[in-house]
Protein backbone atom coordinates (compact mmCIF):
# COMPACT_ATOMS: atom_id res chain seq x y z
CA UNK A 1 0.00 0.00 0.00
CA UNK A 2 1.47 3.45 -0.77
CA UNK A 3 2.43 5.65 1.86
CA UNK A 4 -0.18 8.43 0.91
CA UNK A 5 -3.39 7.64 -0.20
CA UNK A 6 -4.15 11.61 -1.57
CA UNK A 7 -1.19 13.77 -2.65
CA UNK A 8 -1.76 17.02 -4.50
CA UNK A 9 0.85 19.39 -4.60
CA UNK A 10 0.44 23.28 -6.17
CA UNK A 11 -2.93 22.19 -7.65
CA UNK A 12 -4.65 25.07 -9.09
CA UNK A 13 -7.63 25.67 -11.68
CA UNK A 14 -8.57 28.77 -13.69
CA UNK A 15 -11.87 28.40 -15.34
CA UNK A 16 -11.72 31.92 -17.43
CA UNK A 17 -8.16 32.88 -18.04
CA UNK A 18 -7.43 36.33 -16.07
CA UNK A 19 -10.50 35.78 -13.74
CA UNK A 20 -9.50 34.71 -9.96
CA UNK A 21 -8.23 31.05 -9.87
CA UNK A 22 -11.41 28.63 -8.45
CA UNK A 23 -8.93 26.50 -6.63
CA UNK A 24 -5.30 28.25 -6.01
CA UNK A 25 -1.83 25.87 -5.36
CA UNK A 26 -3.44 23.75 -2.69
CA UNK A 27 -0.96 21.44 -1.50
CA UNK A 28 -2.64 18.72 0.98
CA UNK A 29 -1.95 15.06 1.87
CA UNK A 30 -3.64 12.20 3.51
CA UNK A 31 -2.50 8.62 4.78
CA UNK A 32 -4.60 5.37 4.04
CA UNK A 33 -6.79 4.93 6.97
CA UNK A 34 -7.12 8.89 7.86
CA UNK A 35 -10.74 10.84 7.65
CA UNK A 36 -9.68 14.50 6.22
CA UNK A 37 -12.21 17.18 6.16
CA UNK A 38 -12.44 19.70 3.48
CA UNK A 39 -14.23 22.71 5.33
CA UNK A 40 -14.89 26.46 3.67
CA UNK A 41 -18.57 28.45 2.46
CA UNK A 42 -19.75 27.99 -0.88
CA UNK A 43 -17.11 28.69 -3.69
CA UNK A 44 -14.20 27.98 -1.53
CA UNK A 45 -13.33 25.43 -3.77
CA UNK A 46 -14.26 22.31 -2.19
CA UNK A 47 -16.08 20.83 -4.80
CA UNK A 48 -13.74 21.76 -7.51
CA UNK A 49 -10.88 20.12 -5.51
CA UNK A 50 -12.96 17.01 -5.70
CA UNK A 51 -13.91 16.71 -9.20
CA UNK A 52 -9.70 17.54 -9.99
CA UNK A 53 -9.01 14.88 -7.19
CA UNK A 54 -11.81 12.41 -9.45
CA UNK A 55 -10.48 13.12 -12.24
CA UNK A 56 -13.70 14.62 -14.16
CA UNK A 57 -12.05 18.16 -14.22
CA UNK A 58 -8.99 18.65 -15.78
CA UNK A 59 -6.54 20.88 -13.18
CA UNK A 60 -4.79 24.21 -15.05
CA UNK A 61 -1.76 23.04 -12.87
CA UNK A 62 -0.15 20.98 -10.19
CA UNK A 63 -0.20 17.92 -9.62
CA UNK A 64 -2.46 14.80 -7.96
CA UNK A 65 -1.14 11.49 -6.65
CA UNK A 66 -3.80 8.65 -5.84
CA UNK A 67 -3.03 5.82 -4.14
CA UNK A 68 0.37 6.31 -5.47
CA UNK A 69 -0.83 6.47 -8.93
CA UNK A 70 -0.53 9.94 -10.75
CA UNK A 71 -3.75 11.15 -12.20
CA UNK A 72 -3.10 13.03 -15.09
CA UNK A 73 -1.08 10.16 -16.89
CA UNK A 74 -2.77 6.80 -15.14
CA UNK A 75 -5.81 7.69 -13.80
CA UNK A 76 -7.66 4.50 -14.46
CA UNK A 77 -5.02 2.69 -12.79
CA UNK A 78 -6.69 4.47 -9.23
CA UNK A 79 -10.15 4.75 -10.71
CA UNK A 80 -11.09 0.81 -9.55
CA UNK A 81 -9.74 1.59 -6.19
CA UNK A 82 -11.38 5.06 -4.98
CA UNK A 83 -15.13 6.13 -5.10
CA UNK A 84 -17.45 9.15 -4.22
CA UNK A 85 -20.57 10.20 -3.26
CA UNK A 86 -22.13 14.08 -4.05
CA UNK A 87 -25.37 15.58 -3.52
CA UNK A 88 -24.65 16.91 -7.68
CA UNK A 89 -25.09 13.06 -8.72
CA UNK A 90 -28.12 11.15 -8.53
CA UNK A 91 -28.63 7.40 -9.09
CA UNK A 92 -30.66 6.78 -11.94
CA UNK A 93 -34.11 7.13 -10.43
CA UNK A 94 -36.26 4.44 -12.65
CA UNK A 95 -33.77 1.51 -11.53
CA UNK A 96 -34.39 0.17 -7.94
CA UNK A 97 -31.27 0.31 -5.42
CA UNK A 98 -30.40 -3.76 -6.05
CA UNK A 99 -30.10 -2.87 -9.85
CA UNK A 100 -28.08 0.52 -9.52
CA UNK A 101 -25.68 -1.75 -7.09
CA UNK A 102 -25.61 -4.66 -9.36
CA UNK A 103 -24.64 -1.90 -12.55
CA UNK A 104 -22.17 0.06 -10.59
CA UNK A 105 -21.33 -3.37 -8.87
CA UNK A 106 -20.09 -4.75 -12.70
CA UNK A 107 -18.72 -1.11 -13.58
CA UNK A 108 -16.01 -1.63 -11.17
CA UNK A 109 -15.34 -5.15 -11.32
CA UNK A 110 -16.66 -6.45 -7.71
CA UNK A 111 -16.15 -10.24 -7.09
CA UNK A 112 -19.15 -11.95 -5.31
CA UNK A 113 -21.18 -8.74 -5.69
CA UNK A 114 -24.68 -10.35 -4.35
CA UNK A 115 -22.83 -11.23 -1.24
CA UNK A 116 -21.18 -7.46 -1.26
CA UNK A 117 -25.23 -5.73 -1.43
CA UNK A 118 -26.46 -7.70 0.83
CA UNK A 119 -23.30 -6.74 3.28
CA UNK A 120 -24.05 -2.83 2.25
CA UNK A 121 -27.93 -3.43 3.10
CA UNK A 122 -27.21 -4.77 6.32
CA UNK A 123 -25.10 -1.73 6.90
CA UNK A 124 -26.77 1.11 5.98
CA UNK A 125 -29.91 -1.08 6.84
CA UNK A 126 -31.70 -0.58 3.34
CA UNK A 127 -32.50 -4.19 3.22
CA UNK A 128 -36.44 -3.09 2.98
CA UNK A 129 -35.55 -0.50 0.17
CA UNK A 130 -33.43 -3.10 -2.43
CA UNK A 131 -36.33 -3.28 -4.37
CA UNK A 132 -37.55 -0.40 -4.87
CA UNK A 133 -37.09 2.10 -7.74
CA UNK A 134 -34.49 4.58 -6.28
CA UNK A 135 -36.68 7.55 -7.65
CA UNK A 136 -39.43 6.66 -5.18
CA UNK A 137 -37.00 6.57 -2.30
CA UNK A 138 -37.09 10.15 0.58
CA UNK A 139 -33.94 12.12 0.26
CA UNK A 140 -32.81 10.42 3.23
CA UNK A 141 -32.97 6.83 1.92
CA UNK A 142 -31.23 8.45 -1.71
CA UNK A 143 -28.21 9.27 0.39
CA UNK A 144 -27.98 5.92 2.23
CA UNK A 145 -28.53 4.28 -1.74
CA UNK A 146 -25.56 6.47 -2.76
CA UNK A 147 -23.48 5.75 0.19
CA UNK A 148 -24.00 1.80 -0.39
CA UNK A 149 -22.58 3.06 -4.41
CA UNK A 150 -19.77 4.76 -2.76
CA UNK A 151 -19.09 1.42 -0.97
CA UNK A 152 -19.56 -0.95 -3.06
CA UNK A 153 -16.16 -1.43 -4.47
CA UNK A 154 -14.40 -1.13 -0.90
CA UNK A 155 -12.62 1.87 -2.25
CA UNK A 156 -9.29 2.31 -0.71
CA UNK A 157 -10.21 6.15 -1.20
CA UNK A 158 -13.35 7.82 -0.48
CA UNK A 159 -14.72 11.33 -1.65
CA UNK A 160 -17.70 12.22 0.10
CA UNK A 161 -19.26 15.66 -0.54
CA UNK A 162 -21.90 16.16 2.80
CA UNK A 163 -22.71 12.54 3.36
CA UNK A 164 -24.61 12.91 5.90
CA UNK A 165 -27.19 16.10 4.54
CA UNK A 166 -30.77 15.31 3.88
CA UNK A 167 -30.48 12.49 6.91
CA UNK A 168 -32.24 12.36 10.34
CA UNK A 169 -30.19 12.81 13.45
CA UNK A 170 -30.12 9.09 14.24
CA UNK A 171 -29.64 7.93 10.71
CA UNK A 172 -26.84 10.45 10.20
CA UNK A 173 -25.44 9.08 13.28
CA UNK A 174 -25.33 5.33 12.32
CA UNK A 175 -23.49 6.62 8.61
CA UNK A 176 -20.72 8.70 10.57
CA UNK A 177 -20.02 5.50 12.91
CA UNK A 178 -19.91 3.44 10.04
CA UNK A 179 -17.56 6.06 7.91
CA UNK A 180 -15.22 5.46 11.02
CA UNK A 181 -15.59 1.46 11.45
CA UNK A 182 -14.78 1.36 7.59
CA UNK A 183 -11.68 3.73 7.40
CA UNK A 184 -10.44 1.86 10.07
CA UNK A 185 -11.46 -2.14 9.09
CA UNK A 186 -9.93 -1.12 5.29
CA UNK A 187 -7.23 0.87 6.29
CA UNK A 188 -9.31 3.49 3.51
CA UNK A 189 -9.23 7.02 3.90
CA UNK A 190 -11.75 9.71 3.45
CA UNK A 191 -11.67 13.08 2.48
CA UNK A 192 -14.95 14.54 3.67
CA UNK A 193 -16.29 18.32 2.78
CA UNK A 194 -19.33 19.28 4.68
CA UNK A 195 -21.02 21.78 6.24
CA UNK A 196 -21.98 20.04 9.79
CA UNK A 197 -19.00 20.86 12.05
CA UNK A 198 -20.23 18.57 14.38
CA UNK A 199 -19.97 15.53 11.91
CA UNK A 200 -16.13 16.95 11.28
CA UNK A 201 -15.10 17.30 14.52
CA UNK A 202 -16.00 13.65 15.34
CA UNK A 203 -14.80 12.02 12.36
CA UNK A 204 -11.61 14.09 11.07
CA UNK A 205 -8.61 13.58 12.22
CA UNK A 206 -7.84 16.34 10.30
CA UNK A 207 -9.42 19.47 8.94
CA UNK A 208 -8.00 21.80 5.38
CA UNK A 209 -9.94 25.19 5.67
CA UNK A 210 -10.57 26.49 2.23
CA UNK A 211 -11.22 30.04 1.43
CA UNK A 212 -11.52 31.72 -2.31
CA UNK A 213 -9.75 28.37 -3.54
CA UNK A 214 -6.50 28.34 -0.97
CA UNK A 215 -6.71 26.35 2.22
CA UNK A 216 -5.98 29.23 4.54
CA UNK A 217 -5.46 26.79 7.73
CA UNK A 218 -4.98 22.98 8.42
CA UNK A 219 -5.25 21.07 11.71
CA UNK A 220 -6.77 19.01 13.79
CA UNK A 221 -10.59 19.44 14.76
CA UNK A 222 -8.80 20.33 19.02
CA UNK A 223 -5.86 22.48 17.38
CA UNK A 224 -7.61 24.35 15.49
CA UNK A 225 -10.32 25.18 18.17
CA UNK A 226 -7.50 25.86 20.43
CA UNK A 227 -5.52 28.30 17.97
CA UNK A 228 -8.67 30.66 17.53
CA UNK A 229 -9.86 30.56 21.06
CA UNK A 230 -13.31 29.10 20.64
CA UNK A 231 -15.21 26.19 21.80
CA UNK A 232 -16.25 24.48 18.62
CA UNK A 233 -15.72 24.03 14.46
CA UNK A 234 -18.24 26.11 14.25
CA UNK A 235 -16.84 29.24 15.96
CA UNK A 236 -13.72 28.48 14.20
CA UNK A 237 -15.17 28.34 10.55
CA UNK A 238 -17.48 31.15 11.07
CA UNK A 239 -13.95 32.95 12.51
CA UNK A 240 -12.22 32.17 9.46
CA UNK A 241 -14.77 33.37 7.12
CA UNK A 242 -15.49 36.64 9.21
CA UNK A 243 -11.95 37.38 9.67
CA UNK A 244 -10.69 36.47 5.98
CA UNK A 245 -13.53 39.57 5.18
CA UNK A 246 -12.40 42.62 7.16
CA UNK B 1 -9.98 -6.75 -22.80
CA UNK B 2 -12.29 -8.81 -20.88
CA UNK B 3 -12.69 -6.16 -18.56
CA UNK B 4 -13.60 -3.53 -20.63
CA UNK B 5 -16.47 -5.63 -22.37
CA UNK B 6 -17.55 -6.26 -18.51
CA UNK B 7 -18.30 -2.86 -18.38
CA UNK B 8 -19.63 -2.31 -21.63
CA UNK B 9 -22.09 -5.19 -20.65
CA UNK B 10 -22.58 -3.25 -17.12
CA UNK B 11 -23.94 -0.11 -18.77
CA UNK B 12 -26.15 -2.51 -21.34
CA UNK B 13 -27.53 -4.13 -18.19
CA UNK B 14 -28.36 -0.81 -17.15
CA UNK B 15 -30.24 -0.40 -20.13
CA UNK B 16 -31.93 -3.37 -20.09
CA UNK B 17 -33.03 -2.79 -16.17
CA UNK B 18 -34.57 0.57 -17.50
CA UNK B 19 -36.74 -1.15 -20.26
CA UNK B 20 -37.83 -4.11 -17.86
CA UNK B 21 -38.81 -1.83 -15.57
CA UNK B 22 -40.36 0.85 -18.00
CA UNK B 23 -42.65 -1.18 -20.88
CA UNK B 24 -44.27 2.21 -22.08
CA UNK B 25 -40.43 2.63 -23.40
CA UNK B 26 -40.55 -0.15 -25.52
CA UNK B 27 -43.99 0.49 -26.68
CA UNK B 28 -43.01 4.31 -27.51
CA UNK B 29 -39.73 2.45 -29.34
CA UNK B 30 -42.54 0.79 -31.62
CA UNK B 31 -44.84 3.38 -31.92
CA UNK B 32 -43.82 5.70 -34.66
CA UNK B 33 -42.02 2.85 -36.98
CA UNK B 34 -45.55 1.14 -37.26
CA UNK B 35 -47.80 4.33 -37.50
CA UNK B 36 -45.20 5.47 -40.58
CA UNK B 37 -45.69 1.73 -41.90
CA UNK B 38 -49.33 1.77 -42.07
CA UNK B 39 -49.64 5.23 -43.53
CA UNK B 40 -47.13 4.81 -46.66
CA UNK B 41 -47.97 0.99 -46.42
CA UNK B 42 -51.92 2.60 -47.61
CA UNK B 43 -50.42 5.31 -49.98
CA UNK B 44 -48.27 2.26 -51.41
CA UNK B 45 -51.80 0.69 -51.91
CA UNK B 46 -53.57 3.86 -53.60
CA UNK B 47 -50.45 4.33 -55.67
CA UNK B 48 -50.28 0.58 -56.73
CA UNK B 49 -54.15 0.99 -58.39
CA UNK B 50 -52.95 4.20 -60.33
CA UNK B 51 -49.25 4.03 -61.32
CA UNK B 52 -48.12 1.49 -63.37
CA UNK B 53 -44.70 2.26 -62.50
CA UNK B 54 -45.52 2.10 -58.58
CA UNK B 55 -47.27 -1.60 -59.49
CA UNK B 56 -44.24 -2.29 -61.03
CA UNK B 57 -41.84 -1.07 -58.23
CA UNK B 58 -44.28 -2.26 -55.46
CA UNK B 59 -43.07 -1.82 -51.88
CA UNK B 60 -40.75 0.85 -52.90
CA UNK B 61 -42.35 3.48 -50.21
CA UNK B 62 -42.66 0.88 -47.43
CA UNK B 63 -39.07 -0.53 -48.05
CA UNK B 64 -37.86 3.39 -47.82
CA UNK B 65 -40.02 4.06 -44.67
CA UNK B 66 -38.44 0.75 -42.95
CA UNK B 67 -35.16 1.22 -43.67
CA UNK B 68 -35.35 5.24 -43.35
CA UNK B 69 -36.69 4.13 -39.61
CA UNK B 70 -33.84 1.95 -39.27
CA UNK B 71 -31.41 4.93 -39.22
CA UNK B 72 -33.54 7.40 -37.44
CA UNK B 73 -34.25 5.17 -34.50
CA UNK B 74 -30.43 4.21 -34.33
CA UNK B 75 -29.89 7.82 -33.90
CA UNK B 76 -31.78 8.08 -31.34
CA UNK B 77 -31.36 5.12 -29.76
CA UNK B 78 -28.15 6.22 -29.15
CA UNK B 79 -28.80 10.04 -28.14
CA UNK B 80 -31.25 8.50 -26.22
CA UNK B 81 -29.50 6.54 -23.82
CA UNK B 82 -26.72 9.27 -23.24
CA UNK B 83 -29.34 11.67 -22.64
CA UNK B 84 -31.05 8.98 -20.09
CA UNK B 85 -27.67 9.55 -18.07
CA UNK B 86 -27.94 13.27 -18.12
CA UNK B 87 -31.63 13.66 -17.23
CA UNK B 88 -30.94 11.24 -14.20
CA UNK B 89 -27.93 13.34 -12.95
CA UNK B 90 -25.58 10.14 -13.28
CA UNK B 91 -22.67 11.33 -15.70
CA UNK B 92 -20.44 12.13 -13.11
CA UNK B 93 -21.13 8.46 -11.54
CA UNK B 94 -20.06 6.93 -15.08
CA UNK B 95 -16.97 8.66 -15.07
CA UNK B 96 -15.50 8.48 -11.88
CA UNK B 97 -16.07 4.79 -12.65
CA UNK B 98 -13.03 2.93 -14.52
CA UNK B 99 -15.40 3.44 -17.77
CA UNK B 100 -13.28 4.63 -20.43
CA UNK B 101 -15.43 7.18 -22.94
CA UNK B 102 -14.74 5.03 -25.74
CA UNK B 103 -16.26 2.16 -24.28
CA UNK B 104 -19.06 4.38 -23.28
CA UNK B 105 -19.54 5.48 -26.87
CA UNK B 106 -19.17 1.78 -27.66
CA UNK B 107 -22.02 0.59 -25.19
CA UNK B 108 -23.96 4.10 -26.88
CA UNK B 109 -24.05 2.25 -30.07
CA UNK B 110 -24.76 -1.07 -28.97
CA UNK B 111 -28.00 0.65 -27.64
CA UNK B 112 -28.34 2.49 -31.03
CA UNK B 113 -28.53 -1.22 -32.59
CA UNK B 114 -30.88 -2.94 -30.28
CA UNK B 115 -33.42 0.79 -29.76
CA UNK B 116 -33.48 0.31 -33.47
CA UNK B 117 -34.49 -3.21 -33.88
CA UNK B 118 -37.04 -2.81 -30.96
CA UNK B 119 -38.50 -0.17 -32.84
CA UNK B 120 -38.38 -1.31 -36.27
CA UNK B 121 -38.74 -5.14 -36.58
CA UNK B 122 -42.29 -4.83 -35.22
CA UNK B 123 -43.11 -2.62 -38.04
CA UNK B 124 -41.33 -4.87 -40.48
CA UNK B 125 -43.28 -8.13 -39.54
CA UNK B 126 -46.78 -6.12 -39.02
CA UNK B 127 -46.44 -5.18 -43.05
CA UNK B 128 -46.35 -8.79 -44.24
CA UNK B 129 -49.77 -9.51 -43.37
CA UNK B 130 -50.89 -6.10 -43.55
CA UNK B 131 -49.43 -5.14 -47.31
CA UNK B 132 -48.36 -9.00 -47.88
CA UNK B 133 -45.06 -6.69 -47.94
CA UNK B 134 -41.99 -8.24 -46.84
CA UNK B 135 -38.83 -6.41 -46.86
CA UNK B 136 -36.87 -9.65 -45.52
CA UNK B 137 -37.45 -10.80 -48.95
CA UNK B 138 -34.69 -8.77 -50.14
CA UNK B 139 -31.94 -11.05 -48.57
CA UNK B 140 -28.66 -10.09 -48.39
CA UNK B 141 -28.76 -6.24 -49.56
CA UNK B 142 -31.04 -5.80 -46.40
CA UNK B 143 -28.17 -6.79 -44.20
CA UNK B 144 -25.70 -4.37 -46.50
CA UNK B 145 -28.43 -1.67 -45.76
CA UNK B 146 -29.05 -1.86 -42.75
CA UNK B 147 -25.65 -1.93 -41.24
CA UNK B 148 -25.20 1.44 -43.55
CA UNK B 149 -27.45 3.09 -42.06
CA UNK B 150 -26.87 2.02 -38.49
CA UNK B 151 -23.06 3.37 -38.98
CA UNK B 152 -24.54 6.54 -40.18
CA UNK B 153 -26.98 6.81 -37.13
CA UNK B 154 -24.05 6.10 -34.99
CA UNK B 155 -22.03 9.02 -36.41
CA UNK B 156 -24.80 11.80 -36.43
CA UNK B 157 -25.57 9.89 -32.68
CA UNK B 158 -21.83 10.83 -32.01
CA UNK B 159 -22.13 14.86 -33.10
CA UNK B 160 -24.95 14.93 -31.07
CA UNK B 161 -23.26 13.85 -27.94
CA UNK B 162 -20.44 16.10 -28.55
CA UNK B 163 -23.62 19.36 -28.56
CA UNK B 164 -24.54 17.71 -25.59
CA UNK B 165 -21.14 17.52 -23.87
CA UNK B 166 -20.70 20.96 -24.84
CA UNK B 167 -23.84 23.02 -24.43
CA UNK B 168 -25.74 20.41 -21.79
CA UNK B 169 -29.06 19.94 -21.86
CA UNK B 170 -29.56 23.32 -23.94
CA UNK B 171 -28.44 21.21 -26.93
CA UNK B 172 -31.49 18.64 -26.50
CA UNK B 173 -33.49 19.56 -29.56
CA UNK B 174 -30.69 19.03 -32.08
CA UNK B 175 -31.24 15.25 -30.81
CA UNK B 176 -34.45 14.94 -32.03
CA UNK B 177 -34.19 17.30 -35.12
CA UNK B 178 -30.69 16.88 -36.81
CA UNK B 179 -32.08 13.77 -38.41
CA UNK B 180 -34.97 15.46 -40.17
CA UNK B 181 -32.28 18.05 -42.05
CA UNK B 182 -30.76 15.01 -43.81
CA UNK B 183 -33.38 13.34 -45.23
CA UNK B 184 -34.60 16.50 -48.26
CA UNK B 185 -31.44 14.99 -49.94
CA UNK B 186 -31.30 11.32 -49.46
CA UNK B 187 -33.43 10.06 -51.86
CA UNK B 188 -35.52 8.50 -49.06
CA UNK B 189 -38.90 8.75 -51.51
CA UNK B 190 -37.98 10.04 -54.90
CA UNK B 191 -34.27 9.09 -56.98
CA UNK B 192 -31.77 12.26 -56.68
CA UNK B 193 -31.89 12.94 -60.24
CA UNK B 194 -35.26 14.54 -59.11
CA UNK B 195 -32.92 17.09 -57.35
CA UNK B 196 -31.39 20.38 -58.29
CA UNK B 197 -28.51 19.82 -60.35
CA UNK B 198 -26.75 22.30 -57.70
CA UNK B 199 -28.22 19.68 -54.49
CA UNK B 200 -26.92 16.76 -55.70
CA UNK B 201 -23.28 16.40 -54.88
CA UNK B 202 -24.52 17.30 -51.30
CA UNK B 203 -26.91 14.34 -51.52
CA UNK B 204 -24.33 12.39 -53.19
CA UNK B 205 -21.97 12.92 -49.89
CA UNK B 206 -24.25 11.18 -47.35
CA UNK B 207 -24.27 7.68 -47.27
CA UNK B 208 -28.20 7.70 -46.78
CA UNK B 209 -28.64 8.71 -51.02
CA UNK B 210 -26.14 5.61 -51.40
CA UNK B 211 -28.56 3.20 -49.24
CA UNK B 212 -31.80 4.29 -50.98
CA UNK B 213 -30.64 4.45 -54.48
CA UNK B 214 -29.47 1.00 -53.64
CA UNK B 215 -32.56 -0.11 -52.57
CA UNK B 216 -34.67 1.25 -55.45
CA UNK B 217 -31.88 -0.67 -57.79
CA UNK B 218 -32.84 -4.02 -56.16
CA UNK B 219 -36.46 -3.43 -55.59
CA UNK B 220 -36.95 -2.13 -59.42
CA UNK B 221 -34.38 -3.58 -61.66
CA UNK B 222 -33.07 -6.82 -59.28
CA UNK B 223 -29.32 -5.60 -58.74
CA UNK B 224 -27.47 -5.15 -56.56
CA UNK B 225 -24.86 -2.13 -56.74
CA UNK B 226 -21.80 -2.62 -55.36
CA UNK B 227 -20.70 0.53 -56.72
CA UNK B 228 -22.97 2.47 -54.29
CA UNK B 229 -21.95 0.05 -51.54
CA UNK B 230 -18.71 0.82 -51.53
CA UNK B 231 -19.10 4.38 -51.73
CA UNK B 232 -21.42 4.34 -48.62
CA UNK B 233 -19.40 1.81 -46.55
CA UNK B 234 -16.75 4.25 -47.15
CA UNK B 235 -18.50 7.81 -46.59
CA UNK B 236 -19.34 5.77 -43.19
CA UNK B 237 -15.81 5.59 -42.25
CA UNK B 238 -14.98 8.83 -42.68
CA UNK B 239 -18.00 10.10 -40.89
CA UNK B 240 -17.54 7.31 -37.95
CA UNK B 241 -14.03 8.65 -37.90
CA UNK B 242 -15.30 12.56 -37.42
CA UNK B 243 -18.35 11.13 -35.27
CA UNK B 244 -15.72 9.73 -32.73
CA UNK B 245 -12.98 12.45 -33.52
CA UNK B 246 -15.85 14.90 -31.71
CA UNK B 247 -17.20 12.94 -29.29
CA UNK B 248 -13.92 12.04 -28.05
CA UNK B 249 -12.58 16.21 -28.51
CA UNK B 250 -16.00 17.09 -26.67
CA UNK B 251 -15.74 14.71 -23.72
CA UNK B 252 -12.05 16.13 -23.37
CA UNK B 253 -13.32 19.80 -23.26
CA UNK B 254 -16.20 18.74 -20.85
CA UNK B 255 -13.88 17.48 -18.63
CA UNK B 256 -11.35 20.55 -18.71
CA UNK B 257 -14.85 23.13 -18.38
CA UNK B 258 -16.45 20.70 -15.35
CA UNK B 259 -19.25 19.78 -17.29
CA UNK B 260 -19.36 16.25 -16.42
CA UNK B 261 -20.42 16.79 -12.44
CA UNK B 262 -23.19 19.62 -13.66
CA UNK B 263 -24.18 18.73 -17.19
CA UNK B 264 -27.65 19.79 -17.02
CA UNK B 265 -29.02 23.43 -18.85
Amino acid sequence: MPSLAINVESLTKIFVAGAAPAVDAIAFSVPPGRICGLLGGNGAGKTTTISMLLGILVPTSGRIELLGHDMRRHRFRALPQINFSSPYVDLPGRLTVRENLTVFGRLYGVRDLAARIAELARELELGSLLDRKTGSLSSGQKTRAALAKALVNRPALLLLDEPTASLDPDTADQVRGLLETYARREGAAILLASHNMGEVERLCAEVLMMKAGRIVDRGTPDALIARYGRNDMEQVFLDIARREEA
Amino acid sequence: MTESLSRIAAMLLRHYYLFRGSWTRIFDLMYWPVLQMVIWGFITVFLNQHSNWFAQAAGVLIGAVLLWDVLVRAQFGFTLSLLEEMWSRNLANLFVAPLRPYEFGLSLMAMGIIRSAIGVVPAALLAIPLFHYSIFEMGLPLLAFWSMLIMLGWSIGLGIAALLFRFGLAAESYAWASIFLIQPVSGVWYPVDVLPGWLQPVAWALPTTHVFEGMRAVLINGTFRWDLFASAFALNILYLALGFGAFLYAFARARQRGQLLQSSE
